[in-house]
């Protein structure tokens, strides 16, 4: 029962953030470097956070949110991630490849809800077919409300059931697990970097000149890793 | 075409700007914005002959519910323009061509300038200066002050640029920002891509940096792998698929 309890405001954070994802008001404060930094801010330690923040906003690059597309929903996940890895002792080996998989899998699963609940609100749509189609403010104004009222629904349920779930599952996994730090931090960090590169390319290579600014920066980049 | 639309009240004009923050607020895939444009416009509708309930505020809330698609911060752009049509007394056929022909030019370049623009711009700042080692509130800060300052702006001028112009607000779309802005953008995301990825990776592998030239050149070959394949494979979903199988080979070993 404690446990649950715990998990309260991490869902209320969910939801608030699972909101902004699409619904309301869209500032970004859904975005993975936000959400798991608040994440971890919550279970106190907001620099663990920030780290799983970093790791997870490269992997968003890729999954930018156009127009109906279908894409993962970070809002709710970030914050799944950033309190798992901020819930583990600083010498777990493997947590930061085990808070990033559970944040991963619950984004992906994220999406799948995102879908359902705009198919939900097709449905409520329809049921109100012939109201709003006749321009009944209070009508359109309802759905509206619904639709809002919903998603914080759906961002708090996805928060809580995903670490209903991960926060034993990653106490168990990293208990039995024989994990090497170095190489579970170097897989993370390789992968998240590779996913972050290759969805910038992907965006601007047909820009003219990009590719050149992009050769610059890491000659920038490069230098600073030298002179830091 | 009578041209003497009301100024919009001050009141009216900040509930319709709030507004426009929940204009995705019921988005579905049978109406996409329908509903939030209704919404959204609503407001300026009270100010039609007969006020909120008569027949012309009925006629043009009937108008305004239907499918509707754009970019959710170039929406205010739709919602003046079609709030002062309505308030000038356009025909019902020239709002509804003005709903069908907007469509496609607010998704495509609010999508190149804030979702493929905008957005990574901010995300790569904000990863550098955790790479150069800013607490974890200056991150946050930079992100979404840098962020919201571009969107919140974008929101504002478009309800001021679609209410100013009207139906003829497509030359608004032509400015020069909005035309050779994402180029721009873009080359920026490139430049900070390249300086912000390096030291990110560095800032995450910690003080243990031995390894930071093979994690580096591994980055590097899944990025070239992934922007050969162009599209046809999520790197996210391989990268969730590869985390698992070492979780459970770390498991079973």
């Amino acid at each position: 029962m404690m446990f649950v309890l715990h998990l309260i405001p991490l869902t209320l954070l969910g939801a608030l953030l699972g909101l902004d994802a699409v619904s309301f008001p869209q500032a970004m404060i859904s975005r993975p470097i936000v959400a798991a930094t608040l994440g971890g801010a919550l279970v106190g330690e907001v620099g663990k956070g920030l780290l799983v923040g970093v790791i997870l906003e490269l992997f968003a690059l890729e999954t930018l949110p156009f127009g109906a597309s279908r894409y993962p929903e970070w809002g709710s996940a970030s914050v799944v991630g950033g309190a798992l890895f901020g819930m583990q002792p600083d010498v777990s080996p493997g947590a930061i490849a085990v808070s990033t998989f559970a944040a991963l899998f619950t984004a992906f699963i994220g999406g799948w809800s995102m879908v359902q609940h705009r198919k939900l609100i097709a449905h409520w749509a329809g049921n109100l077919r012939e109201q709003i189609a006749a321009g009944s403010t209070d009508a359109i104004i309802s759905l509206q409300l619904r639709g809002l009222t919903s998603d914080i629904v759906r961002g708090a349920l996805m928060t809580f059931v995903a670490l209903l779930v991960f926060v034993p599952l990653t106490k168990i996994v990293l208990v039995t697990g024989t994990f090497d730090t170095v190489s579970a931090r170097n897989l993370v960090v390789a992968a998240a970097g590779a996913v972050g590169a290759g969805a910038i390319w992907k965006v601007v290579h047909t820009t003219k000149g990009a590719p050149w600014y992009f050769l610059g920066g890491l000659v920038a980049g490069g230098t600073l890793l030298f002179v830091t | 075409m009578n041209e003497t639309a009301p100024a919009l009240p001050i009141r009216t004009r900040a509930a319709i700007f709030m507004r426009l923050f929940a204009v995705q607020g019921s988005w579905n895939y049978e109406m996409l914005l329908g509903n939030g444009i209704a919404f959204a416009v609503e407001p300026a509708l009270r100010l039609l002959p007969g006020g909120r309930g008569g027949e012309a505020y009925r006629a043009a809330m009937k108008r305004q519910v239907g499918y509707f698609n754009a970019h959710p911060y170039f929406a205010g752009v739709a919602v003046g323009a079609l709030a002062k049509a309505e308030l000038s007394g356009e025909t019902p056929e020239r709002i509804e061509r003005f709903r069908t022909a907007c469509c496609g030019p607010l998704g495509s370049v609010g999508d190149r300038l804030v979702w493929a623009g905008w957005l990574p711009v901010c995300s790569l700042l904000a990863l550098a200066a955790f790479g150069l080692g800013a607490s974890p509130t200056a991150v946050v800060l930079l992100f979404l002050g840098f962020y919201n300052l571009g969107h919140v702006w974008l929101r504002a001028w478009g309800l001021r640029a679609g209410y100013r112009d009207g139906l003829r607000v497509a030359p608004a779309l032509g400015t020069p920002l909005l035309r050779q802005g994402p180029a721009h953008v873009a080359r920026s995301a490139a430049l900070l891509a390249g300086i912000a990825l390096p030291v990110a990776i560095r800032a995450i592998i910690g003080p243990e940096r031995g390894s930071l030239a093979a994690v580096i050149l591994a980055a590097t070959t899944g990025a070239v792998a992934l922007a050969r394949l162009h599209g046809r494979v999520e790197g996210w979903r391989v990268a969730g698929y590869g985390l698992a199988a070492f979780i459970l080979f770390s498991v079973v070993r």
